[in-house]
């Protein structure tokens, strides 16, 4: 490869519920994308005419989010007009697949300056609002066994034996490690403000994070996907896993990934495009990798596609430092751990999505900042992160701090 | 006398809640904070005592709305989140009053505009009496601001998208049947003492009242931006209001976007937009310049530039002499507001025409269906067609409007003074010559003034009027009153070649005279012209006026120069041009078949081809900012000089000058305001590079130095 795809920076919006009462719920999407895109040029006085193009993540790409938010919000920034802007949907990935793209462009020397990560207003636009045919037409539904996610989610439970406690405990524990982290001012270097117009703070920092969760507390809440089952998703399902006797419905609001709104970016250039801009880099994009399971469990692709990178990356799971695994839902972190063996203790530090909530097209992006942020603060080298994804699709990247 | 909410409680347990605070009117500032959160407090606390509620006011406005001198105060930058803060408490408070649990019907007395009627659509009904006092609207868009007290969340939430968009874009004021008419209230009552038995009556018939907004699964009227046909609404309002602002103020374009977040998101959250909406506009400079129009056309029209002490005056006959285009504009506003008007011109025919100019405006309205035969006709009546002089005796005001000639002007005095009752007034209508001139035959000069119309003189809202070297006080104030009995709006100058605002207009003309001559693409010109919000380009408007007219001004004032021994009437592009024009291709003007446009009938004008085989130089260009500026700084230096030469006696009378009258863009609030919220350091600099880039027309007056040096406004 030519180049080597530098991270100059990673910035994020606070991330807030994702429903009429969430703090974000007043600012469009592309207001909560301008914003932070604006957030980054001005701490880097960034000549925004250097930027090749900027590539986000949406999965809701519909309505106010719809017709390339990427470059609409690029428009509605006042970035120099030479700067094109693309919006993905890889479902959950497409964060981490914009940053992915966004090093690849750079890597392969025909880009020099991108921007990526994602932006996903979960109040404003509801997720599934933009339909598909997946799950909506019935030919491609039946052919293709469609469940929804969370079917998936606790027949992987099932199929590994996390009994609700199990998971109530990981939530749990995602909740006082993002507080903690969250109240040490870990997250201040790459967490942005959001702010109106007259720059007056409309969130400062994640609100969503519930301290003070406990296993007890969760015990109250309800199974989300038993009635989805009910309706037949459950049988649907265990035709492809005939081994299981019946899924055990043991995910929940409080230990599945949080509805949010949010945004993402992170800068990646190449050296040449970093020294005439004068930024310094904090970490490199090392590998990155997609790869996809079997659709109808869904969630299982986290691990396979950690292999795969690794193998690029000519590193072993021993090499990783830290590991963020999207808290999709807690038996699909639990579940990479279990498949790699990896600990616990290099898992998702400083919480996850269950606690701070998983705005759809942006999560990816954050995790990499998250990642890059406790590599500096441990002074360590390698993290890797990784999400599942809708259709069984796994992905992950591995960076490297410089 | 402090102020006090009135609390009466009748037989019935409704309780009367009669607004009175200490200042003339009711307002939006701190007492009625505190006056109206003790009424609710107390509301609350005795709510099991009351049945309902009826609001409504012991002066004669039902309530005025926000304090716009405070807001003039606010700085960018700095008190933005106070505004923010203060639209979240008068919000508060107006929730608890629709969310009371009791029925609150406003019973409007009296005007309830802005924050006034911000109120009313917090309450659950509205009963309006059938006054001329009342109206009722939300105009703060003509302000540069956007309703902050739930204005734009309520009406949007009450009527739907459809029928909320006009009357918040446009800031309509709406008369109580219009208003009922419109949706914006519920009832109309003929007497005060009927509008509370109205509202006492409703009160007792929905004891359950609430606003539909606070009630589980409410739905805006006519759907949100998910239904296809209000999306398209939301769209297609974007390049109308685009195209009528040219992005020039923001108030409108905000309004809209408040509008469509509240059909995407739920009250609370819509609210909370809708005031940093507020927080944001008040403090930009367009906010600042139309907040200070309002108050300077207060200060004009209640008199800030008429003599004190000289008693109020009507005119009860008016004689005008030449029926042409601004004779028979100016019989006509006089018959409409019940003067006696005798028009004279030479030959009784020229005189019929004009009177049937009268008539032809009138049955445009009959035809619309606002005006009946009858009133037509008693309007046509006041005006008495005439060829004879003696038709003119007794008036108490004679405007003389025949051409432009010094000698014509002075033998119409000499004959026709003596017509005028004891102590009548004189008043010419130019534009060009000096009064004190032209009062040089009359018997009484100190009865003699310049009253300026614009045409046509129908629609224009302005009188210039012009104070000769002996017109006494008395005279003007006599003239002023004139001017307001018609409805206009006058602004006092004194004599000197072109006043105000001709002068200044021409340098608009001129300026766009000279880029032509150096080359640039006339429709650069023309836009750029557009751009800064004049409301057409400078060879538009140069064709409207006609080059007929300017060459004839102009060789007046050469006639004037030699005369008065002055050298004003100097070379200037637009009289060099308009000759041009005239002498090689016979164009006078739009009036007379064209000048630097074509003018095919029932089409669109376009350019005369003809005019880039001039001057037009391919590939000349000048910096877009400079064009501009060239076109509106040429105007704001002309009125410095002009203030310097004390031509004008107040900035108001400046400013409403050049916006009503020679159409300065009303986003800049006048010529002077444009500079206070440009930043007067800012503009002598500018001035001082288009001196050096362009010549001396530009150098900055001594007089803006001083105040520039000063850190004064012009105020």
């Amino acid at each position: 490869m030519s180049n080597t795809a530098f991270i100059y920076d990673a910035v994020r919006t606070p991330r807030s519920k994702g429903k009429r009462d969430g703090s974000l719920h007043e600012v469009k999407p592309v207001d909560l994308l301008a914003g932070l895109l604006n957030g980054l040029r001005d701490r880097h006085q960034l000549d925004t005419s250097m930027v090749d193009d900027v590539v986000m993540g949406c999965v809701t790409p519909v309505g106010e989010q719809g017709s390339c938010i990427a470059k609409t919000a690029v428009l509605k920034a006042g970035w120099h007009e030479s700067v094109a802007g693309v919006q993905l949907d890889r479902f959950c990935a497409s964060g981490l697949e914009a940053v992915n793209i966004a090093a690849q462009k750079v890597a392969s020397g025909w880009e020099d300056l991108v921007v990526a990560g994602g932006v996903e207003s979960m109040s404003r636009v509801a997720m599934g609002s933009n339909g598909g045919p997946w799950g909506e037409d019935p030919a491609t539904a039946i052919a293709t066994a469609f469940v929804p996610q969370g079917i998936g989610a606790d027949l992987i439970a099932t199929m590994a034996g996390f009994s609700r406690q199990d998971l109530d405990a990981f939530a749990a524990e995602s909740q006082s490690k993002a507080a903690a982290a969250r109240d040490a001012g870990h997250f201040d270097r790459s967490v942005m403000p959001v702010k109106d117009d007259c720059g007056i703070v409309i969130l400062e920092k994640d609100d969503f994070i519930k301290p003070g969760t406990s296993v007890e507390s969760l015990s109250s809440l309800k199974p989300s996907f038993e009635f989805l089952g009910s309706l037949g998703y459950d049988d649907v399902a265990l035709s492809k896993y005939p081994q299981v006797a019946k899924i055990q419905h043991v995910h929940h609001a409080g230990n599945s990934s949080g509805i949010v709104d949010g945004a993402s970016a992170v800068l990646i250039g190449s050296e040449r495009a970093g020294k005439e801009l004068g930024l310094k880099a904090r970490g490199r994009v090392v590998a990155t990798a997609v790869t996809s399971t079997e659709p109808t469990i869904m969630l299982t692709g986290p691990a396979p596609a950690t292999y795969k990178v690794l193998k690029k990356a000519g590193l072993s799971l021993d090499d990783i430092d830290l590991f963020e695994v999207n808290e999709a839902f807690a038996s699909v972190a639990m579940r990479f751990q279990k498949d790699t063996g990896v600990p616990f203790e290099k898992i998702n530090v400083n919480g996850g999505a269950i606690a701070m909530g998983h705005p759809l097209g942006a999560t990816g992006a954050m995790l990499l900042g998250t990642c890059l942020d406790e590599l500096e603060r441990r002074n360590k080298r390698y993290g890797l992160i990784t999400l599942c994804v809708g259709g069984g699709m796994g992905i992950a990247t591995v960076i490297e701090r410089v | 006398m402090t102020g006090q909410f009135h609390y009466e409680k009748d037989a019935d347990n409704i309780v009367t809640v009669t607004m009175d605070m200490s200042g003339p009117v009711n307002a939006m500032n701190d007492e009625y904070i505190e006056l109206m959160s003790a009424t609710i407090d107390r509301l609350e606390a005795e709510k099991e005592q009351i049945a309902g509620v009826v609001l409504t006011s012991a002066k004669s406005t039902f309530f005025a709305g926000g304090d716009i001198k405070n807001m003039l105060k606010a700085e960018p930058g700095k008190d933005e989140q106070g505004l923010f803060e203060m639209c979240d408490v008068i919000k508060a408070m107006l929730i608890r009053v629709e969310t009371l649990g009791r029925p609150v019907v406003a019973a409007v007395n009296g005007a309830a505009l802005g924050g006034g009627y911000e109120i009313c659509l917090a309450c659950h009904h509205r009963v309006a009496l059938t006054s001329p006092a009342v109206q009722v609207g939300l105009p703060e868009v003509s302000l540069g601001l956007l309703p902050g007290g739930g204005g734009i969340v309520r009406l949007v939430s009450k009527l739907g998208a459809e029928k909320a968009i006009m009357p918040l874009l446009e800031g309509t004021r709406f008369n109580a049947a219009k208003a009922l008419a419109s949706g914006l209230i519920e009832e109309i009552a003929e007497t005060p003492d009927d509008m509370i038995a109205k509202a006492k009556a409703w009160v007792k018939a929905n004891p359950e009242a609430s606003n539909p907004w606070h009630t589980k699964g409410f739905k805006i009227p006519g759907g949100d931006l998910n239904n296809p046909k209000i999306s398209q609404l939301i769209q297609g309002a974007i390049p109308m209001l685009l195209q009528k602002t040219r992005g020039l103020v923001p108030a409108p374009a905000r309004i809209l976007d408040v509008v469509a977040d509240t059909l995407r998101v739920d009250f609370a959250t819509a609210m909370r937009i809708e005031s940093r909406g507020l927080a944001a506009l008040v403090t930009t400079p367009q906010a600042k310049n139309l907040m200070t129009f309002f108050l300077q056309m207060n200060q004009v029209n209640g008199g800030g530039s008429r003599p004190k002490g000289i008693e109020k005056s009507k005119v009860k006959k008016v004689g005008i002499l030449g029926a042409g285009m601004m004779g028979q504009g100016i019989a006509y506003v006089s018959a409409r507001a019940g003067i006696e008007v005798v028009l004279k011109d030479i030959s009784q025919e020229a005189a019929d025409r004009g009177k049937a100019y009268t008539d032809k405006l009138l049955s445009k309205n009959v035809a619309k269906g606002r005006m009946s035969e009858d009133k037509k006709a008693g309007i046509l009546d006041l005006i008495t067609a005439t060829s004879e002089a003696e038709a003119l005796r007794g008036c108490d005001l004679i405007i003389e409007a025949v051409f432009e000639n010094v000698e014509l002007k002075h033998q119409m005095t000499r004959e026709l003074e003596p017509l005028l009752a004891e102590n009548g007034v004189w008043g010419s209508n130019t534009s060009t010559l000096p009064i004190t001139l032209l009062a040089e035959p009359s018997e009484k000069p100190e009865n003699f003034i310049g009253v300026h119309f614009f045409s046509p003189v129908d629609k224009m809202p302005l009188v210039e009027i012009i104070v000769g070297e002996k017109t006494s006080d008395e005279t003007l104030a006599r003239a002023f009153d004139y001017a307001q009995q018609i409805k206009k709006t006058p602004i006092v100058v004194n004599d000197s070649r072109g006043f105000f605002t001709s002068r200044v207009f021409a340098t608009y003309i001129d300026e766009g005279g000279l880029l032509l001559e150096e080359g640039l693409d006339p429709v650069l010109i023309e836009s750029q012209g557009k751009a800064i919000g004049m409301p057409v380009g400078p060879l538009a408007v140069q064709d409207e006026v006609s080059q007929q007219l300017t060459v004839k001004a102009n060789e007046t004032n050469r006639e004037l120069d030699k005369r008065l021994e002055q050298k004003i009437g100097s070379d200037n592009a637009g009289y060099r041009l308009a000759k041009r024009m005239i002498d090689d291709h016979q164009r006078g003007g739009r009036a007379h078949g064209g000048g630097y446009y074509e003018y095919p009938e029932g089409g669109e004008k376009y350019l005369w081809p003809e005019v880039y085989n001039w001057y037009f130089k391919a590939g000349h260009s000048l910096p877009e900012e400079d064009v501009k500026d060239r076109l509106l700084f040429r105007q704001i230096v002309e009125s410095l000089r002009c203030y310097e030469e004390s031509v004008m006696n107040t900035v108001a009378d400046a400013n409403i000058g050049s916006l009503m009258g020679i159409g300065f863009p009303p986003h800049t609030g006048g010529v002077f305001q444009f500079i206070n919220t440009y930043g007067l350091t800012r503009f002598v600099d500018r001035c001082n590079l288009l001196t050096e880039r362009y010549g001396e027309r530009f150098t900055p007056p001594q007089l803006l130095l001083d105040k520039a040096q000063k850190g004064e406004l012009f105020a």
